[in-house]
């Protein structure tokens, strides 16, 4: 758990989430998931029915990479909330790096919290996925 | 969708937690969990997504003995897909466009959940990465063996006319 004293508004973590993600991990992802949408897991459909270039990661695997650099920084069990939008898609091959930004410290039903900015780019600065939460922290 | 039981189970888990790159040991090793203040293993933030495998009706997996799966076999495709639902990650078209979770109450391994969902607000947008973009959200709302909510989970999926330039 983050201490109070020890963060800042404008406090930043950084954490490379996946480097050249492999289709294995998507297929991983799927299994864990439930979530066997041909789309990311099967390279004809996606290609010849579907008209993309290749498969893709599920916007959740992102979201769920992105939450890992989450919970490392601000510790298990504290987030309240954890929102974000899939801004582009995330494609094999891609390398992704994510940073959480303090945006404010406050209170909520008597409890200290930080609310943090998130976002998450791959090798060419694009954003892929971008967000917010709001975790609890120790006063 | 409505799910009458949604088992949180350690090896569900630990295979969820290794999928999303999470080596964090209160994922998959009882006797640390059960060392911390949490006292026992929990879940990742988004594994509430994976009661996609307790939904009997879940479309985006292949149905035992079903016919009808619309991923590649001898062809590149099997059939149509049916109807998408928001926030799930929709069929051949659909794509995931939003996703927020709201933590009420813990969530630990042996927990059992149940989920109902509702539909929630749903727009329109015109895009130039692939044409018309039909939004539509859902709301799921997960509670415990309790009874009490623990999770409020909303997706916003979006249709879109066409695939999406990259």
């Amino acid at each position: 758990m983050l201490k109070e004293n020890e963060i800042n508004i404008g406090d930043t973590h950084t954490a490379t989430l996946v480097e050249d993600l492999k289709r294995t991990q998507i297929v991983q992802y799927a299994g864990a998931s439930g979530d066997y949408n041909p789309l990311h897991t099967d390279e004809i459909f996606t290609t010849q029915i579907a008209g993309y270039p290749s498969v893709f990661a599920h916007g959740m695997l992102s979201m769920g990479l992105t939450g890992t650099m989450l919970t490392d920084y601000v510790g298990d069990g504290t987030l309240m909330k954890y929102g974000v939008r899939f801004t582009n898609q995330v494609w094999p091959g891609d390398t992704l790096k994510s940073t959480a930004t303090i945006v404010d410290i406050r209170d909520q039903d008597g409890e200290r919290v930080v609310d943090l900015e998130v976002v998450t780019t791959n090798q060419n600065e694009v954003p892929v996925v971008t967000g917010n939460a709001t975790a609890k922290i120790e006063s | 969708m409505a799910i009458d039981k949604f088992l949180i189970e350690a090896s569900h888990i630990m295979m969820f937690a290794r999928s999303v790159g999470d080596s964090n040991p209160i994922y998959h090793d009882e006797d640390y969990a059960k060392s911390t203040e949490l006292g026992g293993i929990i879940p990742p933030p988004t594994f509430a997504q994976s009661s996609a495998q307790f939904d009997p009706e879940y479309f985006l997996r292949p149905k035992v003995g079903g016919d009808g799966w619309f991923g590649s076999g001898k062809e590149a495709t099997g059939s149509k897909p049916s109807s998408g639902s928001g926030g799930g990650g929709g069929a051949a078209m659909g794509l995931h466009a939003e996703q927020h979770f709201e933590y009420h109450l813990p969530v630990k391994a042996g927990d059992t959940l149940s989920a109902t969902t509702k539909p929630g607000k749903a727009w329109e947008k015109e895009s130039k990465r692939a044409g018309k973009l039909k939004f539509s959200e859902s709301v799921t709302e997960y509670r415990n063996q309790d009874g009490d909510l623990v999770i409020t989970a909303t997706g916003v999926g979006v249709q879109t006319e066409r695939a999406v330039d990259s």
